[in-house]
């Protein structure tokens, strides 16, 4: 009998990684290929009010220059469209595209981008999601800078009662906590390369971590239907949540539908450092009532997430963040306002951790924090706290197969901690 | 002077997009010689799905690792999946191959009922062969099976797909919200060493262990450990983006000013374990951990770094910098 599930098997192509042969997108050459390079924006808000290309469009070596007018379909994308591929008009951050040039090299390309004429009215930018927040606040969206969820302001997760959790607390702890933005930094930067096929089909070789997902977003912008576009990626050099939004693969679409040649359209290592998505920053502010025993009774959590220019996977990552931020603790009476605010800094999007990273790293300080307060230890608060089978999460799913005081035990052992007979002797399976 | 510090946390992480709703689907096909092709949408990212899957198609359909190739290259030819992110391909494309090597098991003992003269359900598929229980003479190789199949006109795919439930939104009042496909779970303890006059601080050993339901392949688990472990490095103690916040001045251009964690960074004792309390739904009862690794580390520096110097560094990242800045002010306060 076979028997494979369990065994440390060798990756299946990684001899083809760690030798070279694996061809990644930047590794495809196609006869006649030329090179994209895009104009973004130079300052962080403003609005548009002169935009000639056609000196750019002259230019000898030049195949072609796109801006908004040439999206035949719909002029944005996200998972909530938001996002312009060109931005007709107004400018919300630093390096948001507004013109794309086809040149026979990258270095034609970017003298041709030097000839596009631009006038931006520059506009007072907000960096800082509370001050975006105040009603005075710079506009960075015309519908204002806090997104709307189905429940307002903010996404609202309540279990129990929690003023009636803080009554019944021995101790009240609050703590405020911050992290910053993070850049994903994969080795294989992002790149596309786009051609039409001998059945005149749009091919695009992608680093898309999501290949149905963006599918359906470049249907929308191409107004194409799902097989008319050959989507070609499954293997990519590393992602971490950067490739799971679409940077390079509208674009050269776009090329090459316009000039029906093949294109390849790269960011440096600068262009992407700047201008693509980024892990948003956070603030996360903890008031926790806590008994003498070390139980966590009431947690009540203001969230504030900075998600940038466009929405990008913002209020779904403050969806997700709400679900968890909480803790892999039962507590009986959870109150969670999740906000999403909009700045003029690149969007902020998915990024390895999901919201989850930005809530523990704050949540597990509080941790530590309620037990100096109470005198007790570290291990001791997690253990008397930690989520069985059955218990309630905040959003009231039921827990099962928990896991968590299982790994802690195994942590101490590894750690040459020797924790208590009564630690020592819970278990997931029973309160 | 340099101060030691011990620090710990505990973490956990779903598999799948908040609500469920992001199915993965997989395609089985007998090939004439009786070797299989297996065709999935997800995207291997460089965590080894590719490799996870052909071992779970392996098991379940019996037959050797080297019998099955793996492609993903298109949207030609791969089914659908929602994508690799949010730890979901174990769990949703490990379930979709298991469905999609049971419908092929089903199609074949089909198959084989009418050639083999007996029951489908006496029929088995293990071994590489195409068995009839209580008939130990009677078999068809793989080999032959394939052969016979393809070259006998008919053309044998298993498919199979996974959802961990339909959409389920928010309500909107409570958050009530109940779909989560699994929970896995962490431990970790941090040990460093703070120098007190430079700020700098000293990862010295990091223990990590994640109860994870099932590892698949325990191998490519620990490249997850050790590569989640320095990006939550990087999270706790360097990677800034915007480092005078909230001005955008100065903003990092690169990899000479974005500050990452390099194999030199690393602690030089990494220890690392799994726990496996099997999870009701998952592909042989594994959950998905990959993002996880990256969270744990980061809480348990923090309180490494308070335990060795006496003050809370309540922003992340805990650059020197903001240590000096906190041992100054834990001074002035006296």
């Amino acid at each position: 009998m076979t028997e494979y599930v369990g065994k440390p098997i060798l990756r299946y192509d990684g001899i083809g990684h760690v030798t070279g042969r694996t061809v990644y997108v930047d590794d495809i050459q196609r006869p006649g290929m030329l090179y994209i390079k895009c104009l973004t924006s130079p300052v962080h808000k403003g609005v548009i009010r002169r935009l000639d290309v056609s000196a750019a469009e002259k230019m000898g070596g030049v195949a072609g220059v796109l801006t908004a007018k040439d999206v035949p379909g719909v002029n944005a994308y996200g998972m909530i469209p938001d996002q312009p591929v060109f931005t007709p008009e107004h400018i919300r951050f630093k390096g948001e595209r507004i013109a794309a040039v086809a040149a026979v090299d990258e270095d034609t390309a970017m003298e041709a981008l030097g000839k596009i004429k631009l006038d931006i009215e520059e506009q007072t930018p907000v960096f800082d999601p509370f001050e975006a927040m105040k009603p005075e606040g710079p506009l960075v969206r015309p519908e204002g800078n806090v997104f709307q969820f189905d429940s307002g302001k903010t996404r609202k997760i309540r279990l129990g009662d929690v003023e009636k959790g803080f009554q019944e607390a021995d101790t009240i702890v609050e703590g405020k906590y911050t992290n910053s933005m993070n850049e994903h930094a994969p080795i294989e930067p992002q790149v596309s390369v786009a051609y039409l096929d001998e059945a005149d089909r749009l091919a695009i070789h992608t680093v898309s971590q999501d290949l149905y997902f963006h599918l359906g977003m470049l249907t929308a912008i191409f107004n194409l239907h799902m097989n008319k576009i050959r989507y070609i990626g499954g293997t990519v050099g590393g992602g971490f949540g950067a490739k799971n939004d679409i940077h390079c693969d509208h674009v050269a679409g776009l090329m090459a539908l316009k000039i029906r040649k093949p294109v390849k359209y790269r960011l440096t290592r600068t262009e992407e450092t700047l201008y693509t998505t980024k892990r948003g920053a956070w603030t996360f502010e903890f008031k926790d009532g806590v008994k003498k025993d070390g139980r966590i009774v009431a947690r009540q959590i203001r969230t504030i997430h900075d998600t940038g220019a466009y929405s990008g996977m913002g209020p779904y990552v403050v969806d997700k963040n709400s679900i968890l931020v909480a803790g892999p603790f039962f507590i009986p009476n959870i109150w969670i306002d999740g906000t999403c605010v909009y700045t003029n800094k690149p969007p902020a999007s998915s990024m390895r951790g999901f919201g989850i990273i930005n809530g523990t790293s704050a949540e597990e300080l509080q941790m530590d924090r309620i037990a100096e307060i109470i005198g007790m230890d570290p291990w001791e608060i997690r253990f008397v706290n930690a989520w069985r089978d059955g218990d309630l999460g905040a959003t009231q799913y039921q827990v099962v197969a928990a896991g968590l005081l299982e790994a802690m035990k195994r942590a101490a052992e590894l750690a040459g901690v020797e924790l208590p007979a009564r630690l020592k002797a819970m278990s997931s399976r029973r309160r | 002077m340099k101060k030691k510090g011990v620090g710990i946390s505990c973490n956990t992480h779903p598999a799948g997009m908040k609500g469920g709703g992001d199915p993965s689907q997989a395609q089985i096909r007998l090939k004439p010689d009786g070797t299989f092709d297996l065709l999935v949408g997800a995207v291997d990212i460089g965590q080894g799905s590719k490799t996870i899957l052909r071992q779970i198609a392996a098991d379940e359909l019996g037959v050797p690792l080297e019998a099955i190739t793996v492609n993903n290259f298109d949207t030609d030819i791969g089914p659908m999946c929602t994508g690799t992110f949010a730890s979901r391909v174990t769990f949703m494309d490990g379930n979709a191959v298991i469905r999609a090597a049971a419908d092929l098991k089903k199609k074949i003992r089909e198959w084989a009922a009418d050639v083999l003269e007996a029951n489908p359900e006496d029929i088995e598929v293990a071994d590489n062969k195409v068995l009839v229980k209580g008939s130990p003479g009677i078999s068809k190789t793989m080999s032959e099976v394939g052969s016979m199949v393809n070259w006998g006109g008919q053309f044998l795919v298993g498919t199979g797909s996974f959802i961990p439930g339909a959409g389920q939104a928010f309500d909107p009042e409570t958050g009530k919200m109940t779909a989560i496909a699994s929970l896995a779970f962490g431990a970790c303890v941090a040990e460093v060493d703070v120098d007190t006059e430079t700020g700098v601080v000293e990862l010295l050993k990091l223990v990590q262990v994640y109860e994870i339901g099932k590892a698949i392949n325990p191998l490519l688990c620990k490249g997850q450990i050790n590569g989640g472990a320095m990006m939550g490095i990087g999270f706790a103690l360097t990677e800034n983006y915007t480092p005078y916040y909230p001005k955008m001045d100065f903003a990092p251009t690169g990899l000479a000013d974005y500050i990452l964690t390099t194999a030199a960074d690393m602690p030089p004792v990494m220890v690392s374990d799994i726990v496996e309390v099997p999870h009701p739904n998952g592909p042989r009862g594994a959950k998905g951990f990959a993002e996880m690794t990256a969270s744990a580390a980061p809480p348990a520096i923090l309180s490494a770094i308070h335990n060795a110097i006496g003050v809370w560094i309540m922003d992340y990242p805990a650059t020197p910098e903001r240590i000096l800045k906190a041992l100054i002010e834990k001074k002035a306060k006296g």
